[in-house]
């Protein structure tokens, strides 16, 4: 091991069932450095995370770590940290009602007495030197998000710590809270910590990193540094080019400029920013952008998913109000969620009453679709959509990925709507079925229907959608059309600046 | 086929397994006790009329109750994922709003109905009250009906301010006994009538569906346009449509309201049904013949416990036994254990084979 | 209770936490209901006796809160506190009375004077305590049932089997409870009564032991790490156990120090009462659980404090007290106001909790949607 890497990751491999989350994959930590871990959705990101902190077990490949002989074998969290390698989650695993120095000190002595002043004052130290802009006495869910982050981070530090890991920390700060949490990162790296950063936010990685891997699909597309690899390269090699078999599909070319059939102005909710958009009959478009940059949070609310604050909406012309789910399902849209499981499956229920469910809600709660006729639509789109299942009783939760999704399409198509939203309709799940749910879209644009198509894969993008909106921190930053869509210009639009 | 058609409706139905066995052990272990422990007879009544009579009988009369409150708890249970405790208190006050209307004239059987219209108004306006707490507020059921639990009891002493009037009345008698000429007990017909009311309502709305899908994922169901918020209230009301009914037969059985011993306790032996009945008590899918089996399963222990001499102060400590049992072989922890064990077993098994070939 | 951006260091006095926020408004609320009374209705609320009656009636009720307390703020329930005590009662007295064999045998064995069956119904006391708390915290923390569940049981096991032990209702003899009900006088608090005679005020042992375990109860959990961690499991047991605290064994020593703390409460009611009955401390576990909620003990689990548990008891049963000498002498009101605190107080605590939470729920859900 060369003397300036604490941490060397070669070969590693990780299988779940069907699918290869990571193969072959190295990954080499400096001493005093952030590195960057990028990549899309599926990429592997969190799923090499997970076998460096002996959350899931390896399946091939060997960790090394400096002070150690031999490569080491980490068995769960706690072992993790016995080699010095500390995790601060996305999400704060501290407790909210305890002060911040409790929080930075529970769990870790083995007197049975607590010292409230010895505690106060290490903490009181150790977050003067970190320059966390918190008090000892303070408690916890008082704090900003960012503070919060940042007393994870110095219990971390405090722990003997070389290996400090980052899992997507800036998600949920704003701009100036992220600057805080830079200053820290940039103080650890002086005092020697290899810090491995987990983000989806290019500016950040630029901000503050010094090297960069990225994984694709559960492979090592390379290592680079910050300063070799330009903004636009990077989108390149995060997104790629995808599989043969896909582009000898061709897209139609789909109606532009028919009577709108939705229409939106200045529309916002609590979770995104006002934005104008509109979508034709027959019309496929998409909402483009990296993950986090608002074209979920935007498409939720055309669908009333969060609550409306604002904005005027016309459907076929006439102005409607969408506050709700309901309201908009009344008006002929459909919505497949991002997050299936969260959001999308009811798991205990079986794939019947699965795919009724919503046509179900729009006919009322007085007019029951008969068990003939549910079986009848069940056994209908479990046919049309070659969903794998046992029978139509089948809980869906027990269905695969790919399965869950087209049980989830189902339910929207059997409300035959006008205007399907379809956000990240072949995330985690396998090719085939990718191919078949980018088919079902064309094929329901020629049906005169309109479609709004996200995803992270912008070949996927490219090949279904005739007009493309791309998104940046949570803004509309462009809208491209026609010749316009190419990947390189797309990948541009993203990345900004245009060099 | 028809082999393939019955272990599915076995598999669909495993959780009626539980109460199923609970009462068959009951009825076996009374058997071997007493042979005679389940023959009906018929008699005649003090007004002369032929009724059945017998332990078999008693038991499904004396659970009448248990049973329609089990029913409304199961789809709170199943909606909100926690239980109501004020139904007991609830059923106290439906009974002395209905005691209350037919004092205050004569009790015909117009009077009769309005007074039982009046007290269902009552109690869904309750039940409306503690559905609210938790729909709105996001108060966990429990804690919510706590504070109906605590001072539901006084509101019914209040309402006929401060007695325990008693109704005298042919009517309220054939409600709380027997119908002239009908040898069948009326609360045995009154739960029937539920049985068959929940059924209608399941079959001809969407409430089951709902329910279960608001309990599982309630944001999957707000994404698809299920109003969470009224589901959740709709069930706190019906429940207490079913307190109503319960109080009525209640008041009606003895002719007179006693606030404090109207089914004291039955809110435990309800959720308890819930649970016996294989219902997952954190809400979710839901079985409501479960729950009726598990009440009549609860019945006949007490009845069983009262035959083989236990005074009735007693019982309630053999039942706690009982629930302990059922609970902890029912515990995730202990099913995953003895899963584990039998897989050993069958790893074992096959390996001890090869060893002998 | 606006949350304080990162860059708040110049202040100097730390906003409130939960806890005293929660506490500070159940102290403020007991004191005006306290003074309004002495203002409005005078008479015994004027002489410190009053208190104190207060005080030696609930002295009981006082040490089954803190045990329930220490159970909320793992996010647990008891329900089994009261048919405890009850059972306690019941026993001790029967120890006291000579009706449970073992121990007179052990007495006359032993050849020791009959003062020594109170020693023996203390012991009998902690132990049937300790039992039910290490079977149902076993039950819950090991085999992860819910607590609802478990301790409703437990509750009718506790009830049913105060009357397998004794049908009739049993009386403590007299020369026992002489020593039992010794009373502590404390002159300088007496009052002159109607006939102008000067009455020492008077406060039993019960109320002693009550105040010394609700300082101990203090002191474990400001000052003992298995206190701290009562706190961590409550405010988010997945994070505790991401912090090292052993989740489990945090869950099950409250439900022990729960029971425990119901078997003492047991014996200070039968030195109180000196009667063991099937009725005894009826609705125990339901006043309990409205005092902590009243002195800010959340039901979500976290957060509370047992000097609040400790004015949640007085509030209540102050307001039982005025409810019955303002004139409302029927029975029915003292718990249609103790429902109507109690659901002032459950929205309070849900509406303050909300508005806490509402800007911490919206960014956490952003972070989860973008994982």
């Amino acid at each position: 091991m060369q003397d300036d890497v604490v941490l060397t990751m070669r070969g590693i491999c990780k299988y779940f069932p069907g699918v290869k989350a990571l193969e072959n994959v190295d990954f080499t930590l400096r001493k005093g450095t952030i590195h960057a871990l990028m990549g899309e959705n599926g990429a592997g990101k969190s799923t090499l995370i997970k076998v460096l902190t002996g959350v899931y077990p390896m399946d091939g490949g060997e960790i090394r770590i400096d002070g150690v002989e031999d490569a080491i074998v980490i068995r769960s969290p706690q072992e993790a940290q016995g080699y010095g390698i500390s995790t601060v989650y996305q999400e704060i695993t501290l407790c909210p009602n305890l002060t911040v120095a409790e929080n930075m000190f529970i769990g870790r002595s083995r007197k049975s007495r607590v010292d409230w002043k010895q505690m106060e004052k290490r903490s009181g130290e150790l977050l003067q030197k970190l320059g966390i802009p918190a008090r000892p006495k303070q408690q916890l869910g008082n704090c900003s998000l960012a503070v919060q982050q940042m007393v994870a981070i110095a219990r971390a530090v405090d722990t003997d710590c070389k290996v400090l890991i980052l899992d997507e920390p800036t998600s949920s700060l704003d701009d100036k809270e992220v600057e805080m949490l830079f200053t820290l990162m940039r103080q650890l790296k002086e005092s020697g910590v290899g810090i491995i950063f987990v983000t989806h936010f290019l500016e950040q990685v630029y901000a503050v990193s010094d090297q960069i891997t990225v994984l694709r699909n559960g492979q090592l597309v390379g290592e680079y540094e910050v300063r070799e690899l330009p903004q636009v390269k990077l989108v390149e090699k995060m997104i790629g080019k995808d599989l043969e078999d896909l582009s000898s599909m061709k897209k139609k070319e789909t109606v532009l400029d028919g009577e709108d059939f939705y229409e939106a102005r200045g529309l916002a909710s609590t979770e995104s920013r006002p934005f104008d958009f509109h979508i034709a009959a027959g019309e496929v478009n998409g909402f483009t952008g990296l993950l986090g940059s608002g074209r979920s949070e935007s498409v939720r609310a055309i669908f009333g998913a969060d609550p409306v604050t604002g904005g005027t909406v016309k459907v076929n012309g006439k102005q409607v109000k969408i506050s709700k789910p309901l309201d908009a399902m009344k008006q002929g849209i459909g919505y497949l969620p991002e997050d299936r499981k969260r959001d999308g499956i009811i798991a205990d229920l079986s794939v019947r009453e699965n795919i009724i469910l919503a046509l179900q809600v729009i006919q009322g709660m007085g007019h029951p679709i008969s068990r003939a006729k549910a079986e009848a639509f069940a056994d209908e789109y479990i046919k049309a959509l070659a969903i794998k299942t046992a029978s139509s009783d089948t809980p869906v939760g027990s269905l695969s990925g790919g399965n869950q999704q087209k049980v989830i399409l189902a339910r929207w198509l059997l409300t035959h709507p006008q205007y399907l939203i379809l956000d990240e309709p072949t995330r985690g799940i396998d090719v085939g079925t990718k191919t078949e749910i980018q088919k079902l879209v064309l094929q329901l644009a020629e049906d005169g229907k309109s479609i709004t198509f996200i995803s992270s894969e912008i070949e996927e993008m490219l090949r279904t959608c005739s007009r493309l909106i791309v998104m940046r921190d949570r803004n509309i930053v462009g809208e491209l059309k026609g010749d316009e869509l190419s990947q390189e210009r797309v990948m541009r639009t993203i990345a900004g600046g245009g060099e | 086929m028809k082999k393939a058609k019955t272990s599915k409706f076995f598999a669909k139905n495993a959780q009626l397994l539980i109460p199923l066995i609970a009462i068959l052990l009951l009825v076996i272990f009374n058997l071997i006790r007493d042979p005679s422990f389940f023959s009906i007879g018929i008699s005649a009544n003090n007004r002369g009329d032929p009724v059945l009579q017998g332990n078999l009988v008693s038991i499904l009369n004396g659970a009448s109750e248990l049973v329609i409150l089990a029913m409304g708890m199961t789809l709170v249970t199943a909606a909100a994922g926690g239980q109501d405790i004020s139904v007991g208190a609830l059923a106290a006050i439906a009974g002395s709003v209905f005691v209350k209307i037919l004092k205050g004239g004569a009790v015909t059987g117009p009077t009769v109905l309005l007074a039982f219209l009046a007290c269902c108004v009552a109690a869904m306006l309750f039940g409306a009250f503690n559905g609210s707490l938790v729909a709105f507020f996001r108060i966990q059921p429990m804690i919510a009906t706590l504070i109906l639990f605590t001072c539901g009891r006084s509101i019914a002493y209040w309402i006929n301010g401060g007695a325990t009037p008693t109704v005298e009345s042919p009517i309220i008698n054939a409600i709380g006994s027997f119908i002239p000429g009908i040898p069948i007990p009326t609360p045995i017909l009154i739960v029937i009538v539920m049985g068959i009311l929940f059924g209608l309502v399941f079959r001809f709305t969407t409430l089951s569906l709902y329910v279960q899908t608001v309990g599982i994922n309630q944001g999957a169901a707000r994404l698809n346009g299920v109003n969470t918020v009224g589901i959740k209230l709709l069930a706190f009301i019906i429940l207490g449509v079913c307190c109503a009914v319960a109080g009525t037969i209640g008041v009606s059985r003895l002719g007179l309201i006693n606030h404090e011993t109207l089914l004291i306790n039955i809110e435990m032996d309800a959720i308890l049904a819930v649970a016996i009945g294989g219902n997952n008590l954190g809400g979710g899918k839901f079985k409501m013949l479960g729950s009726v089996l598990g009440a009549y399963a609860i019945q006949m222990l007490t009845i069983t416990l009262y035959a083989m001499k236990v005074p009735s102060t007693d019982v309630k400590a053999y039942k706690a036994v009982v629930i302990i049992i059922l609970v902890v072989m029912g515990s995730p922890v202990v099913k995953n254990s003895m899963s584990r064990f039998w897989k050993k077993l069958k790893r074992n098994h096959p390996a001890g084979e090869k060893e002998v070939a | 209770m606006k949350s304080i951006s990162g860059n708040g260091t110049l202040r100097h006095r730390e906003p409130l936490t939960d806890s005293q926020l929660l506490l500070f408004i159940t102290i403020g609320i007991f004191a005006v209901m306290y003074v309004l009374a002495m203002v409005i209705l005078g008479g015994g609320y004027l002489k410190p006796q009053m208190l104190f009656d207060l005080l030696n009636d609930n002295a009981y009720l006082i040490i089954i809160s803190c045990g329930l307390t220490m159970v909320m703020i793992t996010g647990s329930i008891d329900i089994s506190v009261g048919g405890v005590t009850a059972l306690v009662a019941m026993v001790g007295v029967m120890i006291l009375n000579g009706n449970i064999s073992l121990f007179n045998g052990l007495i006359s064995t032993l050849g020791l004077t009959e003062e020594w069956r109170i020693v023996f119904a203390l012991l009998a006391s902690l132990l049937i305590g300790l039992a039910f708390g290490a079977v149902q915290g076993f039950l819950i923390a090991h085999l992860q049932i819910q607590p609802f569940i478990i301790t409703l049981a437990g509750m009718f096991f506790a009830r049913g089997m105060i009357t397998i032990v004794s049908v009739d209702p049993q009386k403590a003899p007299q020369n026992l409870m002489d020593i039992l009900q010794t009373r502590i006088e404390i002159p300088w608090l007496g009052s002159a009564n109607n006939r102008g005679v000067r009455i020492p005020a008077r406060v039993e042992i019960g109320v002693v032991i009550a105040l010394v375990i609700v300082i101990l109860v203090f002191f474990l959990l400001r000052r003992r790490k298995l206190g701290r961690c009562f706190y961590a499991v409550g405010g988010n047991q997945q994070s505790a156990l991401m912090l090292g605290v052993n989740v489990r064994r945090t869950r099950f020593m409250a439900h022990l120090l729960c029971g425990l703390l119901s078997g003492i409460a047991g014996f200070v009611f039968m030195m109180h009462t000196g009667a063991g009955n099937a009725t005894n401390a009826t609705a125990a576990e339901m006043n309990a659980i409205a005092s902590s909620i009243i002195g800010g003990t959340l039901l979500t689990g976290g957060v509370g404090s047992v000097v609040g548990t400790f004015f949640g008891v007085l509030t209540l049963s102050t307001i039982k007290s005025i409810v019955t000498t303002s004139g409302l002498r029927d029975p029915w009101w003292q718990s249609i106001t103790t429902g109507a605190m109690l659901c002032l107080f459950i929205l309070l605590q849900s509406v303050v909790l909300m508005r806490r939470n509402r800007a911490k729920d919206t960014t956490k859900e952003r972070g989860k949607k973008e994982t």
